[in-house]
């Protein structure tokens, strides 16, 4: 084979064969072991009010999650897994605390949970909880390709006063060290996740907000545009990666 | 607030059993301040309590130092059919309890 054919042949290689690594398997056997105990995961806590909320009636004669979409397990299978979609109404990506707020406004006649508020992180972490083990894959949406171009340009782009980018620590960088933390490839595997770190359950957008405060930037904030369209890049970059739910980071 | 505790439905006499307990509490330290810059109350568990056929078999003194959602991990030795109970008390004095029952035999 001619060394132009070879070229041709590794360019073809389609990204899931790179090797990636997840912040799970980066993680301490002990902390392993914490997210898979189904007793000792704090998540749990979240997960349950999700499945509470999740049969809850809104209050307003409207239906409950439960009402329209049924049972969870069957009507939720594989959905987190490949959200961000695209939203017809309004022309524009939601990811999936988006797309709950919207169904709370459009079906159930109610307003819409505050962003990193315990209910949409709870009915997030539960929905999340039904794509457990399945790979991610991405949505194939023609419409979404412009705006995860654009999350990938922000990936690479230098910001903040510490002028770094995103890709310079968790592409090039990642597997060292910032600090004592272990800086990991930015596989969105398990949002919304408990980190230790803030004793809670947290959102990829307050993931991004703790990024972009360290490089000293401003952060965009959770439903920005900016936010959709580096999610829907990550989910891109992290397609095939299995799900973890509810994941559990330091 | 809610706990998750997990106690085996049975066990053979005389065996040893595991019991886990996870605890829903934000475990606030008292050191913290608040978005209007005043200090956070103190809202701890600051004490849990097991008891088995109504003796204590295991009991915990908290301190603000320990993480929100604590968990716990404990033996004892399974003697007869009865009631694992579990007691808690944070800042607010109320004590929390929560009981299942340990079949033996």
């Amino acid at each position: 084979m001619s060394r132009a054919a070879l070229l041709v042949f590794a360019l073809a290689m389609p990204a899931v064969a790179q090797d990636r690594v997840t912040g799970f398997e980066q993680m301490s056997e002990d902390l392993q072991a914490m997210q898979n105990d189904p007793v000792a995961n704090p998540g749990l806590f979240w997960l349950l009010d999700g499945e509470t909320l999740w049969s809850e009636d809104p209050g307003t004669g409207a239906e409950s999650c439960e009402g329209c979409h049924g049972d969870a397990s069957d009507s939720m299978a594989a959905v987190a897994a490949s959200y961000p979609a695209w939203d017809e109404e309004s022309s524009r990506p939601v990811d999936l605390a988006g797309r709950i707020n919207l169904c709370r406004t459009r079906h159930q006649d109610t307003g819409p949970f505050e962003r990193e508020s315990a209910e949409l992180l709870s009915l997030s972490a539960y929905v999340t909880h039904q794509s457990k083990g399945m790979p991610i894959t991405p949505d194939d949406d023609p419409r979404l390709a412009r705006w995860r171009e654009r999350g990938e340009a922000l990936f690479s782009t230098r910001m903040g006063q510490l002028n770094l980018s995103c890709a310079q620590c968790h592409d090039t960088l990642a597997g060292g060290h910032l600090g004592s933390a272990l800086i990991p490839e930015a596989h969105p595997t398990g949002y919304p996740q408990y980190r230790l770190e803030w004793e809670t359950m947290g959102s990829l957008a307050r993931r991004f907000d703790n990024c972009f405060f360290g490089v000293r930037a401003e952060p965009f904030g959770a439903g920005s545009e900016a936010y959709l369209s580096l999610e829907l890049f990550l989910k891109s970059r992290a397609a095939g990666l299995l799900m973890e739910s509810p994941a559990i980071r330091p | 607030m809610s706990a998750l505790v997990n106690v085996p439905e049975s066990a053979a006499p005389g065996e040893i059993v595991d019991i886990k307990v996870l605890l829903q509490h934000p475990m606030e330290t008292g050191f913290r301040t608040g978005p209007d810059g005043k200090l956070v109350p103190r809202n701890i568990i600051h004490s849990l309590r097991c008891l088995y056929l109504g003796e204590e078999v295991f009991a915990a003194e908290l301190f603000p130092a320990v993480t929100a959602n604590p968990f716990f991990a404990f033996t004892l030795v399974a003697e007869m059919t009865g009631q694992v109970e579990i007691l808690w008390v944070d800042d607010s004095e109320e004590e929390h309890r929560e009981t299942r029952t340990l079949t033996v035999g």
